[in-house]
C-alpha cells in the first residue's frame, strides 16, 4: 500500500516536472500525459507535500500564503500585502531551491489586453518587493492571465477583490 | 453603380405626403445609411429560377441568405411570398411592374442559378419598381457549388451597394475566440466563420489559451495572442496551410495586442517589461523591432488608420485608460478622448472618419464611436460588459463582445449600425469573444 502510494507520488513528481517548464500551470493539455484530465477540469496538479512540513509548498501556500490581493486598477501593494510579501521572502530566503513563477491577474470589470497589462504590472510589482527583500530576480519569473483565470467566479464585488491578485507558485527544487 | 431616378416620377405616384423620409431626400430606392430613423425598403424577392434539375436544391438556401443578409441590415424588409401577384418563371421574361407596385414592393430582386459540372451559376436583377426600371446591370457570379453561399452573399452585396451607395460587406469573414467550459478554466478556441455565423471552422485546438485574434488587410492572415509556449506571445497563422510562427519570443518580457499595418507588412503590438507596457512596430519581412512609446504606462490596443499615417492606441499614463493618436513612427501624441469614464479599444475605421471604442463609466460597458478627433461621442450600446468593436468592412456595422454576469456569466457575439440602431445577437455554435471582421472578400 505504502509503496503503491509512493510510487503514485513520484510520478505525480515526475509529471510535475516535466510540466515545469512551461510557467502556465493552467495549460491543458501542452504537457503530454495527464493533460486529458487537465483539459478536462482546468485544474492542475503538483506535489505539495505535507502542510505541516515546513519547507513544503503546501506549507508556503497555506500558512505562508501564495496570494495577496489588490484595489480596482491598482498595482500598488498595501500594507497587507506587504506583510503577506515580507513573510513570502524570508521563507523563500531560507528554501532557496524552489523555483518562483509570479502570476497576476485582473478581474472581469476591464478589457482584455489592458488587464493582461494590469496583472503583468501586479506581478511585476511583487516580483520587485521580493527582489527588494533579498530574493535573486534570476530566481523569479513573472506571467500574467488578466482576467482569463479568475477564481472567484460571481459578478460581485467580492469576488472581484478575490480575483485582483498576485500569486507566488513555487516550482520543484531544481526545476524553475 | 447606382442610377438617381427623377423625383418627379415617384411624387406623381405616391404623393409628397406618403413618400418616406429616404425618398423625399434623394429619389426613389436610395437609402441613406447615417440618416435618423429610417423606415425598411420593401422588397420582393421571388423564387430564383433553376435553369436545370441540379439548381433545384440550391435555389431556396440562396433566397434565404439573400434574405437575411438585406432584412439583417434593418434598412429592408421582405414582402412574404404569398404576397406576389407575379410570378417569375424566366430569368429574361419582362418585369410586370404593375403587379410589384401593388404589392408595395419598392425593390424588386429577380434570379436564376444553373449548375454546370461542378460549378455553380448564380445571377440576378434588381428593378426600382416605382421608377419602372432596372437598377444597375445584371451580374452573374460563377464559382465551386460548395460556395452557394458566397454567391448569395454577393448578390445581397450588389442589391445593398446600388440602393445605399456603400459598399457591400456579406461576403466577409470573421475570426473569432469560441469559447467552452467554466469560466474559470475556459477553453479558448481559434475560430473563422462567415459574417453570419455561418460555416465554422476551429483553426486551434484548444489546449492552449488564445486571445484576440486579428485579420490580414487581405484576409489571408491572422495575428493573435497564444500561452503555447507558456507565456503570452504574438503570433502570425496562414489561413491557407494553418501554420503559425511566433513573432516575438524575448526571455523576460510578454507580447500581446498585435494589429496588421494597412499593406500587411507591419505589425504593431504590446510588449510588457518589468510591469510596464509599450507599443512596438515589428516588420514582418526582415524582423526588425521599433519602440514607438517609451511611457511608465499601459500603451495598448493600437490600430492603425486606413491610411497607415496614424495608430490611435489606449494608454492609462493620465491615472487610466484613455484613447490618444500618435503617427505610425511614434513622437508626440495627442489624447483625444476627455468624457467620464475608462476609454479603450479604439479601432479606426476602414473609412478613416470614426474611431469605435470600449467605455467604462458608472459600471456599464459601452461600445462607442468618436470622429478622429476626439468629438461627437456616441455610446452605440450599453450592458454589463460590451467589449472590443470590430469595424466592418464598409465602416457601417460594428462586431463585437457581450458577456453576461454571474456564475454562468458568458460571452457572444453582436452587431450593430454605427447609428446605434439594429442590434442583434450572431449566431454561433458555442460561446464566442474576440471578433476580428475580415475584407470583403474577392
Amino acid at each position: 500500500m505504502t509503496r503503491h502510494l509512493t510510487k503514485a507520488l513520484m510520478l505525480i513528481a515526475v509529471l510535475g516536472v516535466a510540466a515545469c517548464n512551461n510557467p502556465d500551470r493552467y495549460a491543458n493539455g501542452t504537457a503530454g500525459a495527464g493533460a486529458g484530465a487537465n483539459a478536462a477540469t482546468g485544474i492542475s496538479s503538483s506535489p505539495l507535500g505535507d502542510p505541516n512540513d515546513p519547507k513544503s509548498i503546501a506549507y508556503f501556500n497555506q500558512t505562508v500564503g501564495d496570494t495577496v490581493h489588490f484595489a480596482e486598477d491598482q498595482s500598488t501593494l498595501a500594507p497587507e500585502a506587504q506583510q503577506i510579501l515580507a513573510t513570502q521572502a524570508t521563507w523563500l530566503a531560507r528554501n532557496s531551491d524552489y523555483g518562483i513563477i509570479i502570476e497576476g491577474h485582473a478581474d472581469e470589470r476591464g478589457t482584455r489586453e489592458y488587464n493582461l497589462a494590469l496583472g503583468a504590472r501586479r506581478a511585476s510589482a511583487v516580483k520587485e518587493f521580493l527582489a527588494a527583500h533579498g530574493i535573486s530576480a534570476t530566481r523569479m519569473r513573472t506571467i500574467s492571465y488578466g482576467k482569463e483565470r479568475p477564481i472567484a467566479l460571481c459578478s460581485a464585488p467580492q469576488c472581484y477583490a478575490e480575483n485582483r491578485r498576485a500569486v507566488t507558485v513555487l516550482t520543484q527544487p531544481g526545476n524553475s | 453603380m447606382r442610377l438617381f431616378r427623377p423625383l418627379a416620377i415617384a411624387i406623381a405616384l405616391l404623393g409628397l405626403a406618403m413618400l418616406p423620409a429616404w425618398a423625399q431626400s434623394r429619389g426613389p430606392l436610395k437609402i441613406e445609411i447615417n440618416q435618423g430613423v429610417i423606415e425598411p425598403i420593401p422588397f420582393a424577392l421571388p423564387a430564383f429560377v433553376a435553369e436545370n434539375a441540379g439548381a433545384q436544391q440550391y435555389v431556396q438556401q440562396i433566397d434565404q441568405v439573400i434574405s437575411a443578409d438585406l432584412s439583417g441590415t434593418g434598412l429592408f424588409r421582405e414582402i412574404p411570398q404569398s404576397a406576389y401577384i407575379s410570378r417569375i418563371t424566366s430569368f429574361d421574361a419582362p418585369v410586370q411592374y404593375g403587379d410589384w407596385k401593388a404589392i408595395n414592393a419598392q425593390a424588386l430582386i429577380t434570379g436564376a442559378v444553373s449548375i454546370q459540372g461542378s460549378q455553380i451559376l448564380v445571377k440576378f436583377r434588381l428593378f426600382d419598381v416605382f421608377s419602372g426600371q432596372p437598377l444597375g446591370q445584371g451580374l452573374q457570379f460563377a464559382g465551386s457549388a460548395d460556395t452557394w453561399r458566397r454567391m448569395a452573399h454577393k448578390v445581397a452585396d450588389a442589391v445593398y451597394s446600388r440602393i445605399t451607395g456603400e459598399g457591400g460587406y456579406f461576403d466577409s469573414r470573421v475570426v473569432f475566440v469560441s469559447e467552452s467550459g467554466p469560466k474559470n478554466a475556459r477553453q479558448k478556441r481559434l475560430a473563422i466563420m462567415d459574417y453570419d455565423g455561418a460555416n465554422v471552422q476551429y483553426l486551434t485546438s484548444g489546449k492552449t489559451l488564445v486571445l484576440a485574434p486579428r485579420f490580414s488587410p487581405d484576409g489571408k492572415r491572422i495575428l493573435y495572442t497564444s500561452y503555447k509556449t507558456g507565456e503570452p506571445r504574438i503570433y502570425v497563422m496562414d489561413l491557407a496551410t494553418r501554420q503559425a510562427r511566433i513573432l516575438d519570443d524575448q526571455q523576460g518580457t510578454m507580447t500581446f495586442a498585435p494589429r496588421f499595418s494597412p499593406d500587411g507588412n507591419t505589425v504593431v503590438f504590446s510588449l510588457e517589461r518589468g510591469g510596464n507596457t509599450d507599443l512596438y512596430l515589428l516588420n514582418l519581412a526582415t524582423g526588425q523591432r521599433t519602440q514607438l512609446t517609451n511611457s511608465p504606462s499601459i500603451d495598448t490596443g493600437p490600430s492603425f488608420s486606413p491610411d497607415g499615417k496614424q495608430i490611435v492606441f489606449e494608454s492609462d499614463r493620465s491615472g487610466s485608460q484613455q484613447i490618444y493618436i500618435m503617427s505610425a513612427s511614434g513622437g508626440a501624441v495627442t489624447r483625444i478622448s476627455f468624457g467620464a469614464g475608462r476609454y479603450s479599444t479604439p479601432v479606426w475605421s476602414p473609412r478613416g472618419d470614426l474611431i469605435a471604442f470600449t467605455k467604462q463609466y458608472e459600471g456599464r460597458f459601452h461600445i462607442g464611436v468618436m470622429r478622429t478627433d476626439g468629438s461627437d461621442e456616441r455610446l452605440l450600446t450599453a450592458s454589463f460588459l460590451d467589449e472590443g468593436p470590430t469595424w466592418a468592412p464598409n465602416g457601417r456595422v460594428l462586431m463585437f463582445m457581450r458577456e453576461t454576469s454571474g456564475v454562468n456569466g458568458a460571452p457572444s457575439l453582436y452587431t450593430v449600425d454605427v447609428s446605434g440602431r439594429n442590434l442583434r445577437k450572431v449566431p454561433t455554435p458555442g460561446d464566442a469573444s474576440d471578433p476580428s471582421w475580415g475584407p470583403l472578400l474577392p
